[in-house]
């Protein structure tokens, strides 16, 4: 089914009465890694929220080229701070497939499948909680492309991880970009940036700035905050 | 002095002998209040689940008069469900007075808010820290309420056994609806009563410290059963 191209029309989402994003116009096409990257606050998360459906439209329109429900089944999302189930890390794992009854046995196999594949082989029977930071963003990575989704959704995975855990990630994303998955992504990494976009969204104060091909936007921003930005200025 | 002493010693006289009053009222104990905890668990927790995911109008209003329930008197919830129960009650036909099936329906409603407030509350905190995944995961509420329950069943059992000991060390109400009746529907609390009302501290001490011995063990059990302190922090 054909998911793209997603349409945001003047799409604002608040809490208690700020703007937090918005008003947004966006066409995103079905191909490759989009990053979107701005200063803290400038409303990254409210965008990603605000695109996957989880942040719900004070005006505007988001739509899909199928139906909402259809999409939002194909889609995941990686929060910045990941939510551990209190379970065991192949429960937390299987959890996505049980959802969709998926039979247990079956469910708890590809998990494990999903572990190994991550880097997580070793801890299958561990409580989720008890890993470290970039262990538990491997299994939130896991968590969310098990369904094999159409769409990823990233806050920010990388962020207070090390470099080790940042490149085993880096590596799992690449992987799944190569499999057709369609990755959205905010970065405060600008190496990062360009190490994985395709396109750029630049976003302040919950407005985009500026959404270029990667290349065009990394030699010349078209605006001077996103030059000031791309410099390392303090961007207000 | 004397009298702490004499209960101390007549409690392990009657615990070694295995009373054959002592065994009957104990388990008939047990076996109210257990059966009162089951059914008002079954009630409270998934409404406490419900509570926490559901948004609804009056959903504060709910929570509010649940936490002020916790308080309910005895006493008072024993004589609305005596009236209730009673020949010319509109339960009458039943036959349900002053039998045990009366004493758990007292004790069922005194502990169903107390359950449902305390699960309520360490819900939320649950569901604080998994709503993000469970929206974007596009759960059902019933999968959301699922999800809940299972995974903060530990601080559940905790809720439950608030409620057990408050159901089991209970006498106002089912003194009222029970009665009291020798082999029918005498239980600890109410021989304790019964006994220190007819002078005879050293039984009704006695019969307290196998109250409290049962009420240690069942508590202890439950939370060898579930592992409560050697997995994981929660």
């Amino acid at each position: 089914m054909q998911m793209f191209p997603l349409e945001a029309r003047q799409a604002i989402v608040r809490r208690k009465g700020k703007v937090l994003a918005g008003p947004i116009d966006l066409t995103l096409q079905g191909q490759g890694v989009t990053i979107v990257i701005g200063p803290n606050g400038a409303g990254k998360t409210s965008l990603l929220k605000m695109l996957h459906g989880i942040a719900r439209l004070h005006s505007g329109s988001l739509e899909w080229a199928c139906p909402t429900v259809e999409a939002r089944k194909r889609q995941s999302f990686v929060f910045q701070r990941p939510v551990m189930m209190r379970r065991s890390v192949v429960e937390n794992i299987a959890y996505p497939l049980r959802l969709i009854g998926v039979a247990k046995a079956e469910a708890r196999q590809r998990a494990q499948e999903w572990a190994v594949q991550v880097g997580l082989g070793h801890a299958l029977k561990q409580q989720a909680t008890l890993l470290s930071g970039g262990e538990q963003q491997k299994l939130a990575l896991a968590r969310a492309l098990i369904r094999d989704p159409a769409v990823l959704f990233l806050d920010e995975p990388c962020a207070s991880l090390d470099g080790r855990a940042t490149r085993e990630i880096e590596e799992i994303l690449i992987r799944a970009a190569a499999n057709g998955t369609r990755l959205i992504m905010s970065t405060h990494n600008m190496g990062q940036a360009q190490r994985l976009a395709d396109e750029v969204i630049f976003v302040l104060h919950g407005k985009i700035q500026e959404f270029a091909p990667a290349d065009q936007f990394f030699t010349g921003p078209e605006t001077k905050q996103g030059r000031a930005f791309l410099r390392g200025d303090i961007v207000e | 002095m004397s009298d702490l002493w004499g209960g101390l010693t007549q409690a392990i006289w009657l615990l070694v002998t295995l009373d054959a009053d002592l065994v009957e009222i104990s388990l008939r104990s047990l076996q109210v209040t257990l059966t009162a905890l089951l059914i008002a668990s079954a009630f409270a927790l998934p409404f406490a689940a419900f509570l926490v995911v559901r948004r609804f109008r009056m959903r504060r209003m709910t929570i509010a008069v649940l936490n002020a329930l916790m308080g309910l008197p005895p006493v008072v919830v024993g004589l609305v469900v005596y009236v209730f129960l009673s020949r010319s009650g509109p339960f009458g036909v039943f036959g349900l007075l002053f039998t045990p099936s009366a004493m758990i329906i007292a004790q069922v409603i005194i502990i169903v808010p107390l359950i449902a407030s305390i699960a309520h509350q360490s819900l939320r905190e649950l569901w604080g820290d998994y709503h993000d995944l469970l929206i974007s995961m596009n759960t059902t509420q019933f999968q959301r309420i699922q999800a809940l329950l299972w995974d903060g069943r530990r601080a559940l059992l905790t809720a439950a056994l608030a409620g057990f000991g408050r159901a089991i060390g209970e006498v106002g109400a089912i003194m009222i609806v029970g009665g009291n009746i020798d082999h029918a529907t005498r239980v600890l609390t109410t021989a304790i009563a019964l006994e220190t009302g007819k002078g005879d501290f050293a039984l009704a001490l006695a019969l307290g410290f196998v109250l409290i011995a049962l009420a240690v063990t069942v508590n202890l059990l439950i939370h060898r059963l579930s592992h409560t302190e050697s997995e994981g922090r929660w």
